[in-house]
C-alpha cells in the first residue's frame, strides 16, 4: 500500500514488518514516534523503559530469547545506553536487535550535536544510514536479517531530516515470527563477559568485522550513481544525499546506506571517475577521515559548515570555494528582525508556581535538568545555573554543596528535577547526597508524564517513600501541590534554611496530561490592577499587556508598570497568578 | 521544478496537521510530495515552521530561502518571521491575529507594530485573512485551521476540491465536517472578497 509517513513511523512499519515482537525505548526527540507507533501495532510487545540503558537491555534480553527486537532513542540516550553497549559489541545477539537511535543534527531539542555513528565504530556495528522514510522502512527490515547472519546488533542511524520527513514508500506485509527460533539456550562462553571469556569474543568480533565489510562492499544499499558531471563526486549519507541531488542533480555520486564497515572499493571507482572527491556528511567528517586514511583524497568539513544540517544552499557555496569560483553561491535573503520566541510553558503548567519563587531566590544556586522545567532557565524567571544531562541536576548540586560547606556555606543550593528524569537518572546521585551528606534542597517535580516529549507514562511511585528509602530523613520531605504559592513558599524557606538534605516533591498533572482537570478562567478587574506587573513574574502565556507606563517617583526612581488581561481562551483557571497579585485583581470570570 | 509551501505559527495551532493536508492533496493529485519541520521544544509556545514541497520529484525535503511560493502564516509576526523564505512573486496568506508571548509581555521584546504593513513593504504579496477571527464567530477557535486552508486553496496549483476533500476526510461525515466545511469555505470566501477591495500595488 502507498502511504506518506514519517522516517520514524517507516521505520516502525519496517520493524513491524521485519515481524519484531519486543520493542522497548526512552523518549527523546527526534526519535519518539517510532515506539509510539510500534505499540499501536498487533502482535508488538511495546514499553516505555526508565532510561535507554534499560531500554537495550531489555531489547537484548529478547534478541536472547530468539525472538526480534528493536529499540529506540536520541542521540544522547545511547551516551546513557553505552555501558551496556560495548559489551553488546563482543557477546553479539541472537534474534535480529536492532538499535535505532535519531541524531538532532542542529540541536532544535538537545543540548548537544552528537554524530552516533561513531559508536559503529567503538563497538564494530554495521551501520544503516537511511536518506529517508523508504529507506528507512525498507532497510529496517533488512536490519534484522543484518543482525542475525552477523548476530550482532545494527545501528540504523536516523538524524531529525529522516525521523521527521514525510514521504510517500509502499509498506508490505508482516512476516510472522518463527515459532521454531523462539527459546533460551545457555551458553555460558558467550553471554557471560567474564575476564576469561574476552579473549575468545575479540577474535570473534575480529573474524565479523571482515564479514561486515565483505557485506556492505556489496550492499545494495551502498550505490555508486555515475553522472554526467565528472567535476566534483559526491559521497553522500543520510538526508544530506538528497541535499546534494538538490543542488547537483548530474554529479556522480557515491551513495552510502549500509555506511560502516565503509565500502572502500567502491570510493575508490568513484575517485577514479570524478576530477575531486568531496564527502557530504552530517555531522562529523568520519566518512571523509576514513577515505583519506585509506589513500583516497576527499575534501569535506574544510568546505562545508561546521556544524548543524548540510543544506543545497550550503553546499553549492562549498563546491564553488572548492572550486575556486570567484563570487559563486547566491547571496540569500536574509531574515526580518523578529523577537525570539522560546518555547514557553503551558498557561497552567505547574512549574509556574515553583519557578515564581525559584525566579525570587537571587542568593540561591539551583541546578537544573532536562524537561519542560528546563524552561526555567529563561524569561521572565531566569531560575537555573546549570543543565548538563539527564539527571545531573542532583549530581552537580551535589558537589557544589560539598564545596560551598567547606567555605561556610557560601550558598543555599537546589536542585531541580522532574519525575521521568528523576527515574532515568536521579536516584543513585539523589542517594549519593544523603550518602555524603550534601546540603541540598531537591524539588522533584511529579507531573506524572515525560512532559517534553508528548506526555509519554511514566512509573507512578510513592516519591516521598523513595526518596525516604533513598536516606533523606523523612523530616525533610515535604509534598506541596505548587499552584498554592504561599504554603509552597514556606515549605521553601523552611527546606533551603534545614541544613541537611531535603526533598519537596511538587506534585500537579502536567497541564496536557489525561488527569488535568480546567477550571473557569480568571479575568482581571480592571479598578484593582494598580500595574505593579507581580503577575508577569508568574511567566503564563495566557497574560498579556495592555498598556504600560513610566512613574517616577518623589525619590526620583522610575518604576515601570504594565497592566494586563488574561486570554479567556489559554487561561485554566489555575490561580496561580491571583495569588501572586497583591491587590486581589485576578477572579474567576 | 517545486512547488514550496510554508506553514507557520506557534506550537498548538495545528501547523503540523494543515501542512499535512496540503502534502496529502498533492499526492492526491498525483504530485511527489515531502514535508518537513523541526519540532520537539517548539511544541510549547515557540515556534512551529512546517514546510511542505511537491512536484514531478522532489530531492532535499527543505525549502531553500527566497524559493517558496506560498507562506501560510497562523499568527502575524510569524509570517514577517519567515517571509525570507518567499520567491520575489510569493504570496502571504496571513492571519493578523497576534500570540503575544511571555518574552514580549515581560518587556523584553517588542512585538513588531504592523506586521503586514512591514511584508508589503517588502514588496510581497499579501493576503490578510481573519481566520482566527472568524472561526471564532463560526463558534471554535480552533477551525481556524480550516479557515486558513480554504485561504489557501485558491494559491496552490492543483484544484481547490483536493485540499478540501482531504481536509473534511480527517473529520468523518458528520457535524464537525460540516463545521469544518463552512470554516474552509468562508476562509476561500475570504480571500476572494480580499481580492476585490484590495488596492492596486
Amino acid at each position: 500500500m502507498r502511504e506518506f509517513m514519517s522516517g520514524n513511523e517507516a521505520t516502525a512499519r519496517g520493524a513491524w514488518e521485519a515481524g519484531v515482537e519486543v520493542a522497548a525505548a526512552y523518549p527523546g526527540t527526534p526519535s519518539t514516534e517510532i515506539l509510539e507507533k510500534l505499540a499501536g501495532l498487533p502482535g508488538v510487545y511495546a514499553e516505555w523503559s526508565t532510561n535507554e540503558k534499560v531500554a537495550l537491555e531489555a531489547a537484548f534480553g529478547a534478541s536472547l530469547t530468539g525472538r526480534r527486537a528493536i529499540t529506540a532513542m536520541k542521540h544522547v540516550g545511547l551516551n546513557v545506553a553505552s555501558d551496556s553497549l560495548m559489551t553488546l559489541g563482543l557477546v553479539g545477539a541472537k534474534a535480529g536487535l536492532v538499535i535505532a537511535v535519531s541524531d538532532d543534527i542542529g540541536f532544535a531539542s538537545s543540548q548537544n550535536e552528537q554524530d552516533s555513528r561513531f559508536w559503529g565504530r567503538f563497538v564494530h556495528l554495521p551501520v544503516l544510514e537511511p536518506a529517508d522514510a523508504a529507506e528507512a522502512y525498507a532497510m529496517t527490515r533488512d536490519a534484522f536479517s543484518i543482525s542475525e547472519r552477523h548476530q550482532v546488533p545494527v545501528l540504523l542511524r536516523l538524524t531529525t531530516r529522516v525521523s521527521h520527513v514525510k514521504r510517500t514508500l509502499t509498506t508490505g506485509e508482516r512476516a510472522a515470527p518463527a515459532a521454531s527460533a523462539h527459546g533460551y539456550a545457555r551458553d555460558v562462553e558467550r553471554w557471560i563477559i567474564t575476564p576469561n571469556h574476552v579473549g575468545k569474543r575479540l577474535e570473534v568480533r575480529a573474524q565479523r568485522d571482515a564479514a561486515l565489510a565483505e557485506e556492505s562492499a556489496a550492499s545494495p544499499w551502498n550505490v555508486l550513481e555515475l553522472g554526467a558531471d565528472r567535476t566534483v563526486g559526491f559521497v553522500a549519507s543520510g538526508a544530506a544525499y538528497h541535499v546534494v541531488r538538490e543542488a547537483f542533480p548530474q554529479a556522480s555520486v557515491l551513495k552510502l546506506g549500509f555506511s560502516h564497515p565503509l565500502p572502500l572499493t567502491l570510493a575508490r571507482k568513484l575517485a577514479a571517475a570524478v576530477e575531486r572527491v568531496m564527502v557530504v556528511e552530517e555531522s562529523e567528517p568520519i566518512v571523509e577521515a576514513e577515505l583519506n586514511a585509506a589513500g583516497i583524497a576527499a575534501a569535506g568539513r574544510k568546505w562545508l559548515p561546521a556544524h548543524g544540517e548540510v543544506t543545497a544552499p550550503a553546499l553549492e557555496a562549498a563546491v564553488a570555494r572548492l572550486l575556486g569560483e570567484q563570487g559563486a553561491g547566491l547571496e540569500l535573503p536574509k531574515p526580518n528582525k523578529v523577537f525570539p520566541r522560546p518555547p514557553t510553558l503551558c498557561a497552567g503548567c505547574p512549574y509556574m508556581g515553583v519557578y515564581f519563587w525559584l525566579g525570587q531566590l537571587k542568593d540561591a544556586v539551583i541546578c537544573g535538568d532536562i524537561g519542560c522545567y528546563t524552561l526555567g532557565c529563561g524569561e521572565p524567571w531566569n531560575a537555573m545555573d546549570s543543565i548538563i544531562s539527564m539527571g545531573a541536576s542532583l549530581g552537580v548540586a551535589h558537589g557544589m554543596a560539598k564545596s560551598f560547606a567547606s567555605n561556610g556555606g557560601a550558598k543555599p543550593v537546589l536542585a531541580v528535577i522532574g519525575d521521568s528524569t528523576f527515574i532515568h537518572g536521579g536516584m543513585p546521585a539523589l542517594a549519593n547526597i544523603a550518602y555524603n551528606g550534601a546540603n541540598v534542597t531537591v524539588l522533584l517535580l511529579d507531573n506524572r508524564v515525560a512532559a517534553m516529549t508528548g506526555g509519554q507514562d511514566t512509573p507512578r511511585l510513592d516519591f516521598a517513600q523513595l526518596v525516604t528509602a533513598l536516606g533523606v530523613r523523612p523530616e525533610r520531605v515535604r509534598t506541596v501541590d505548587p499552584y498554592e504559592l504561599p504554603a509552597f513558599f514556606k515549605v521553601l524557606r523552611e527546606e533551603i534554611k534545614a541544613p541537611e538534605p531535603s526533598v519537596i516533591i511538587a506534585e500537579r498533572p502536567c497541564v496536557l496530561s489525561r488527569d488535568f482537570v480546567r477550571r473557569r478562567p480568571l479575568k482581571v478587574i480592571d479598578d484593582k490592577c494598580n500595574g505593579c506587573a507581580r503577575c508577569l513574574d508568574v511567566g503564563c502565556p495566557a497574560i498579556t499587556v495592555t498598556r504600560r507606563e513610566s512613574e517616577a517617583r518623589a525619590s526620583g526612581k522610575v518604576v515601570e508598570r504594565a497592566w494586563v488581561r488574561i486570554e479567556s481562551g489559554l487561561c485554566t483557571g489555575c490561580d496561580v497568578c491571583a495569588k501572586a497579585c497583591a491587590h486581589g485583581a485576578m477572579v474567576a470570570a | 521544478m517545486t512547488f514550496d509551501v510554508l506553514v507557520v505559527g506557534i506550537g498548538g495551532q495545528g501547523v503540523l496537521t494543515a501542512a499535512d493536508a496540503i502534502a496529502r492533496a498533492a499526492l492526491q493529485f498525483g504530485y511527489e510530495a515531502t514535508k518537513t519541520e523541526v519540532t520537539g521544544m517548539s511544541q510549547r509556545g515557540g515556534v512551529v515552521c512546517s514546510q511542505v514541497r511537491f512536484g514531478e520529484r522532489v530531492a532535499a525535503s527543505e525549502i531553500r530561502p527566497g524559493a517558496a511560493k506560498l507562506v501560510i502564516a497562523f499568527e502575524a509576526a510569524e509570517g514577517l518571521r519567515w517571509s525570507h523564505y518567499l520567491a520575489p512573486e510569493g504570496r502571504v496568506l496571513l492571519d493578523p491575529w497576534r500570540a503575544v508571548p511571555p518574552i514580549v509581555s515581560s518587556g523584553v521584546h517588542q512585538y513588531p507594530a504592523d506586521p503586514a504593513t512591514q511584508l508589503r513593504d517588502l514588496n510581497l504579496q499579501v493576503i490578510e485573512i481573519q481566520a482566527r477571527g472568524t472561526a471564532e464567530r463560526l463558534g471554535d477557535a480552533r477551525l481556524a485551521n480550516s479557515v486558513m486552508l480554504g485561504a489557501a486553496a485558491d494559491s496552490l496549483p492543483f484544484p481547490e476540491k483536493a485540499l478540501r476533500d482531504e481536509v473534511l476526510r480527517r473529520f468523518g461525515g458528520g457535524e464537525l465536517a460540516a463545521r469544518n466545511a463552512a470554516a474552509f469555505d468562508a476562509g476561500r470566501a475570504a480571500v476572494r472578497d480580499e481580492r476585490v477591495t484590495a488596492p492596486a500595488r
